[in-house]
């Protein structure tokens, strides 16, 4: 597997007196694609947000691209080569696809204020579009750019969501439930979308949906109550006795 | 005839209208902030524009000074004085009522700041176009070269606006920011910056306005103090989130206003203002244009 591309340890968040993360490590490397599964409340997206500046750290160490790092604020994250999408998929209702998908690629997009003003940025529009593009054809979804957001069903815009944060060329995808709420057929999908996403950008994943973690996990952390409970393969974890009387129950079982 | 005469009349007020709802919905859509401060922003600019001019003696010279100023101001509020409160009071209650309460201390503020620098005086800041009505046949209708460059350099703001807004991934940007802050962290955007854009292109907007009305009538501290309310029934009739609703909204003001001047007199015109702005929130409150969720593009 070689060195890792994004290891946090002893990452704790504590909102006020409650403590969401307790002391929680996680490693990522290059071409996997790694679960974060729990119950609900379990801290799977505290971690999330702690890594992408939208919660505090009250302590802990991050190592991306085998350096040491402190926590990025947002606007941060893609040149980091980080993109993550939002369990609320986020689209702009009024805009088109191929727009939607454009805003992801802002990192591309640093011409100035007043060029862009007046109108002088043609060709950095051309290039987003055409990336946007190409994004699209990626999430299965190339013949929808001219649609507009608010038209989609909610399956696809889910995949749209996925196109946008490709748009940043990320070395690291973080998915906050990219199945959740989707049927067993756009399940499939996104199962195949996963797997073809591997080959560019490794994936840290926040799942509910056991079949498309046990599907596509190379590695899977358990959390509990904002501490890690187990970790590793999707067959020793499934086995893991801690995970099962925690969490997984009556699904492992199914 | 004298039903056209006032539908021009109106056109031409309304333009005025247009350019400071444009103002207020810019701000709105990209800090949810309804800036009464805008009519002293404004204000400002056009003083500016004044002190050009009279060392410039030409007009033209002294727009784009005015407008770069309003800009300028607009980008020094939000930055300096919006942001930092924002930072103060993010939570509860009183970050949603606190940049309002702001911006109306700040209007106040600019305007104490003028008196003390420019007085009260009724200062003249005129435009080298005639307010003489052209003639048509042996009618000379009530619409001079001077309301026609009001008008038209209303619309070319507009149209300047809606293409950013439309065709520029600055354009996207802002919409992104104002809409989406989260998602546009995630892609990189700087939202504060680009929050900062959006209100220096309402001082622009803004600017525009007051430097072309201002040759119509006077300039003094509040001289624009009646346009900001003007502004802003005309943003609540489009729907305070559509910019082409402040634009539909401040033409259909003026040409409202126009006739009820024509037909019904002058007394009533000011509270007819409000009496429209009651009747909008009551019959369709989110306006014209405004969408179900409160959300809609250029």
């Amino acid at each position: 597997m070689g060195s890792s591309l994004l290891s946090i340890s002893d990452l704790t968040v504590k909102f006020g007196g409650l403590t969401a993360l307790s002391s929680v490590h996680i490693d990522l490397h290059p071409g996997e694609v790694v679960g974060l599964i729990g119950p609900n409340g379990a801290g799977k997206t505290t971690l999330f947000n702690a890594l992408t500046g939208f919660a505090p750290v009250s302590s802990g160490k991050l190592t991306l691209h085998g350096e040491a790092h402190d926590w990025p604020k947002s606007h941060q994250l893609v040149d980091l080569g980080i993109a993550r999408t939002l369990q609320g998929v986020g689209l702009f209702p009024d805009l088109s696809v191929l727009e939607n998908v454009m805003v992801g690629g802002q990192r591309f997009a640093k011409g100035s204020v007043i060029r862009a003003a007046l109108g002088l940025d043609g060709s950095n529009e051309k290039f987003l579009s055409e990336k946007a593009a190409i994004a699209l054809e990626r999430v299965y979804a190339s013949s929808l750019g001219e649609k507009r957001a608010d038209a989609l069903p909610y399956p696809v815009t889910k995949r749209v969501a996925i196109a946008r944060a490709l748009m940043s060329d990320p070395k690291i995808l973080l998915l906050d439930e990219p199945a959740g709420g989707l049927g067993s057929q756009d399940i499939e999908w996104m199962n195949g979308l996963i797997h073809n996403l591997k080959t560019d950008t490794s994936i840290l994943l926040v799942e509910h949906h056991m079949d498309v973690v046990m599907n596509v996990c190379d590695r899977i952390y358990v959390l509990n109550f904002g501490e890690l409970i187990a970790e590793g393969t999707p067959a020793e974890v499934r086995e893991n006795p801690a995970v099962i009387a925690a969490y997984l129950g009556a699904e492992a079982v199914k | 005839m004298l039903f056209l005469d006032t539908l021009l009349i109106g056109l031409s007020s309304g333009a005025i209208y247009a350019l400071m709802a444009l103002a207020l919905v810019l701000v709105w859509r990209s800090t949810r902030v309804v800036n009464f401060a805008q009519a002293g922003q404004a204000i400002l600019s056009t003083y500016l524009g004044y002190e050009v001019m009279s060392v410039t003696h030409n007009y033209w010279v002294s727009i784009p000074f005015a407008i770069l100023g309003g800009a300028a101001i607009a980008a020094f509020v939000d930055a300096v004085i919006m942001r930092s409160l924002a930072k103060r009071s993010h939570k509860g209650s009183v970050s949603e009522i606190a940049p309002v309460i702001a911006t109306l201390g700040l209007l106040g503020l600019i305007r104490s700041l003028t008196g003390m620098i420019w007085g009260n005086a009724y200062l003249q800041y005129t435009s080298p176009l005639s307010s003489k009505g052209y003639t048509i046949g042996s009618h000379t209708i009530p619409f001079s070269p001077l309301n026609l460059v009001i008008v038209v350099g209303a619309l070319f703001v507009m149209g300047v606006f809606a293409a950013i807004f439309k065709f520029t991934n600055l354009g996207l940007a802002l919409r992104a920011a104002s809409f989406q802050p989260e998602i546009s962290r995630l892609a990189g955007i700087r939202v504060d910056r680009i929050r900062t854009v959006g209100w220096a292109f309402a001082g622009a907007a803004g600017a525009v306005a007051g430097a072309l009305v201002t040759p119509t009538t006077y300039l003094s501290p509040n001289s624009l103090d009646l346009l900001l309310v003007s502004g802003f029934v005309a943003a609540v009739i489009g729907g305070l989130d559509s910019l082409i609703g402040a634009v539909l909204g401040g033409l259909l003001l003026g040409v409202g206003f126009a006739f009820i001047l024509q037909y019904i007199g002058t007394s009533v015109t000011f509270s007819a203002a409000f009496i429209i702005l009651i009747l909008v929130l009551f019959v369709r409150p989110r306006g014209i244009l405004g969408s179900k969720v409160g959300r809609r593009d250029a």
